[in-house]
């Protein structure tokens, strides 16, 4: 515990002492944690408009008109219960109805036309939404099948407009699966090079130490003591870095949320306040790992001897 | 103590630095080396130390062979000697105080001992005045002084000055060797290398001359003889 205490003295020492150095460091660790953060932040916007293209895309199934609603709430509760449907929305052909006078309000000869018909000529219909847009295929086939949930659903169904969005989902899906692989490598590869020039930085200074170092394990310092304060030295940069990265990202994303909104589809200060404390850490945790884990290996280097 | 034995140190590029070294140094002795550059005084505090490693023989300090420690017992065994350099080696970031209180702090010293001896050991070498000047702070002499303060506090079994004197001051120079023989009057073993014939002189006790790597001459109340 003495040692403990002695080797937090010693890198608190150490890290005010060097104080152009220590700032140096802060520096680049900072940017490296504004990369880590602005990736959290750019990963929330791209899932955000992913997941409205995606909640725009459903399969609607069309019953024939004088579909008795007993038939239709069974294969509703049916398809409900297969596990890759999210939702499911019921119309009534009565409601079909309402809906299309409402759409069609200024349109007189469409009402006209509609008055004069003895019967409503809209089907009922029901919008399924899967959890996943690579879903749609599978729930469409289970529906054709002549599976016991979906059996003589093929009696009241007049069509499912699958078959005619194919091409758009499919399109759909391919975008959002490269979309999340480019965002993915894009990330690694951010994240990576912030690491790579942050370990160098640390190396750096640490090599400027090395001689202090020989002359710590002349005097009878054991290896652990000695890079003790040195580890400290690069938790502090980590605190110090994370401090700086989350406190500037409230006039950034406040910025952004006044600003760019409407083109993110995502108000970038809400999202960051709802999180901050998730973000916080995150950012926290990767300065200290970042300062830490640096250090510890570029003393390792001179600790040989 | 300290025994050499057949020892050899061959730099990569085939430099000769040591060749058939045999050398005994007892407890409670103050042995001189002495040799021109490159005659391979260094190399052989180099080889105490275990900063580098013999290309054949052995380093034995007591019954331990140096060279066959793992990192753990080397720390404990640099915390039995203490070491004097000619560029003074002290802890740039750290006063005067500091550089004594880590050395302490090393072994495992508690606080209150740290507070009592810093002191104490300060005013011994006579740098009670200066207890937070850092070492940019501090003169040659007092540089020295202070990294022999550093070497004593923990009441080395040996304490090894390798050419302490070279940076300083006839006066300097006096009072660091009038430092290092009370030192070994107190019973600490003492090596020392130097090239400075005034100070073996005025110490006048066990001599040890080598050229070119090799032990030319052991005399035991030497004078300088090159």
């Amino acid at each position: 515990m003495n040692s403990l205490s002695r080797i937090i003295k010693s890198g608190w020492t150490n890290f005010t002492r060097n104080s152009v150095i220590s700032i140096a460091s802060v520096m680049v660790v900072t940017i490296t944690l504004i990369v880590i953060t602005s990736i959290i932040l750019l990963q929330a916007v791209l899932f955000n408009s992913l997941n409205e293209i995606k909640n725009k895309v459903d399969v609607t199934i069309y019953f024939n008109v004088g579909a008795g609603e007993e038939k239709i709430m069974a294969l509703k509760s049916a398809i409900e219960k297969i596990p890759e449907v999210e939702s499911t929305d019921f119309i009534s052909a009565d409601e079909a109805l309402v809906d299309f006078k409402e759409r069609h309000a200024n349109d007189y000869l469409v009402l006209q036309a509609l008055d004069e018909l003895d019967q409503n000529p809209l089907n009922a219909y029901l919008n399924v939404k899967a959890k996943e847009a690579s879903q749609y295929e599978g729930i469409v086939k289970f529906l054709q099948s002549d599976n016991a949930l979906a059996r003589d659903s093929s009696t009241i169904i007049d069509k499912i407009n699958y078959n005619q969005n194919k091409v758009i989902i499919d399109r759909l899906i391919s975008i959002i699966d490269g979309a999340k692989k480019l965002g993915l490598i894009v990330t690694l590869l951010l994240v990576l090079i912030s690491i790579i020039i942050t370990f160098n930085t640390i190396r750096l200074t640490i090599f400027m130490a090395r001689e202090e170092i020989s002359i710590m394990r002349l005097v009878g310092a054991s290896p652990k003591y000695v890079r003790g304060p040195f580890m400290m030295e690069g938790a502090l940069y980590g605190i110090f870095s994370s401090l700086i990265t989350v406190a500037l990202f409230f006039p950034i994303t406040l910025w952004f949320g006044n600003n760019m909104t409407s083109f993110l589809g995502l108000d970038l200060y809400k999202y960051y306040m709802h999180n901050f404390l998730q973000i916080a850490v995150i950012v926290l945790i990767s300065g200290l790992i970042l300062g830490v884990i640096s250090s510890f290996f570029a003393v390792s280097k001179y600790l040989k001897k | 103590m300290i025994y050499f034995h057949n020892v050899c140190k061959v730099y990569p590029n085939n430099a000769v630095c040591l060749e058939d070294v045999n050398l005994t140094v007892s407890q409670g002795e103050f042995v001189s080396i002495v040799g021109h550059s490159g005659a391979g005084k260094t190399s052989l505090i180099k080889l105490i130390l275990a900063e580098e490693k013999p290309t054949s023989g052995t380093v034995f300090f007591e019954s331990t062979d140096i060279h066959a420690l793992r990192s753990r017992d080397l720390t404990k065994l640099r915390q039995k000697i203490g070491t004097v350099f000619q560029d003074f080696k002290l802890l740039q970031n750290k006063t005067a105080y500091e550089n004594i209180a880590f050395a302490m702090e090393a072994v495992g010293k508690s606080d209150k001992e740290i507070e009592t001896d810093v002191p104490h050991v300060l005013d011994l070498v006579d740098l009670g005045d200066k207890f937070f000047h850092f070492p940019y702070q501090l003169s040659g002499g007092e540089k020295q002084r202070l990294a022999i303060a550093r070497a004593i506090i923990n009441q080395p079994e040996i304490l090894i000055a390798d050419e302490p004197t070279g940076n300083l001051d006839p006066i300097n120079t006096y009072e660091i060797v009038q430092i290092l023989k009370r030192i070994n009057d107190m019973g600490t073993t003492v090596i020392l290398t130097t090239h400075n014939k005034g100070v073996i002189d005025s110490i006048g006790k066990r001599v040890v001359t080598m050229e070119k790597g090799k032990i030319a001459r052991d005399d035991k109340d030497g004078k300088y003889a090159m």
